[in-house]
């Protein structure tokens, strides 16, 4: 386990330039800007079209933590308490879960929340339930 | 013109999740120790994230179509079923496994960070995994009304 500091100003700020990015994508193009929806189509698009604007908005993702490291001088800090093992096997669990529950945190969690639908507050309660249920097994039972 | 804007939505959210603290494992699993080290911080990025959108969302959807494009693209099922709720939640087993989830993630592979891209490469793994089994039930579901 790795303390953390309570950032609140820094997490407002940055969850204020999310919800900002989706609300401009909504404007713009009529998407919405969930994660999990945008990598899956630019991986199976259906038309150029549609992956040339999945493409863009990937690129400018990428471009945000470079940004970041202009105006801060240091990368955002990534502290991982888990081992390998647990990313891999983490992360595999997370691509079949947000397929079959069609949405992550972005999507469900801001974007369908946002719009008030009862669809993606299910969603973003079981996905809270979930990882809350996760790390109290392995920080509290297994010890790790 | 129009990639240019887009381009520039995705460096917005992206410049959010590396403010944020999204994308650091640490805070992320800390704000569901309730048990243990709690580090409240995520609830107000989710907070401001949801703040801004939903009257942003609000003022943009009463309007006829976007800037650019013919309507708005909103997914059309409201059906909450088994798949909803077990998709999510193991997909919230796995974000307590790793740390990351896929928005905070992809940004950050900028970084270089090795443990971001094995979480990437593995989550993407994940996707085709998923895929593959829905597309395999759905055939043996055909199967099986046509026999």
């Amino acid at each position: 386990m790795i303390e953390t500091e309570f950032t609140p100003l820094a997490a407002s700020l940055g969850g204020a330039l999310i919800g900002l990015a989706s609300v401009l994508l909504m404007w713009v193009r009529g998407n919405i800007l969930g994660a999990t929806g945008i990598l899956t189509g630019f991986m199976q698009p259906s038309s150029s079209a549609d992956w040339a604007w999945r493409a863009a908005i990937l690129a400018g993702m990428v471009t945000g933590p470079l940004v970041y490291l202009f105006i801060a001088g240091e990368f955002p800090a990534i502290q991982v308490p888990v081992s390998t093992l647990s990313m891999i096997i983490g992360g595999v669990i997370v691509g079949i879960g947000v397929t079959y529950g069609s949405g992550c945190t972005s999507g469900h969690g801001v974007c369908g929340m946002s719009r008030l639908s009862p669809r993606s507050f299910v969603a973003t309660l079981s996905f809270m339930a979930g990882i809350t249920v996760m790390v109290f097994v392995t920080r509290h039972i297994f010890g790790l | 013109m129009h990639l240019v804007v887009i381009y520039a939505i995705g460096l917005i959210f992206g410049l959010g999740i590396s403010i944020s603290g999204m994308a650091n494992p640490a805070k992320v699993l800390n704000f569901f120790d309730f048990a243990g080290i709690w580090d409240p911080s995520l609830i107000f990025v989710m907070g401001a994230a949801i703040l801004v959108t939903a009257p942003g969302y609000f003022l943009v959807l009463k309007r006829p179509k976007p800037v650019f494009g013919n309507g708005f693209t909103l997914p059309g099922t409201k059906l909450i079923d088994r798949r909803l709720i077990g998709g999510s939640f193991t997909f919230g087993l796995g974000w307590g496994l790793a740390g990351f989830c896929p928005g905070a993630s992809l940004p950050v592979i900028s970084t270089g960070n090795p443990d971001v891209l094995i979480f990437t490469a593995s989550f993407i793994v994940g996707i085709f995994i998923a895929r593959l089994m829905i597309q395999r039930s759905a055939q043996q579901r055909d199967a099986a009304t046509a026999s």
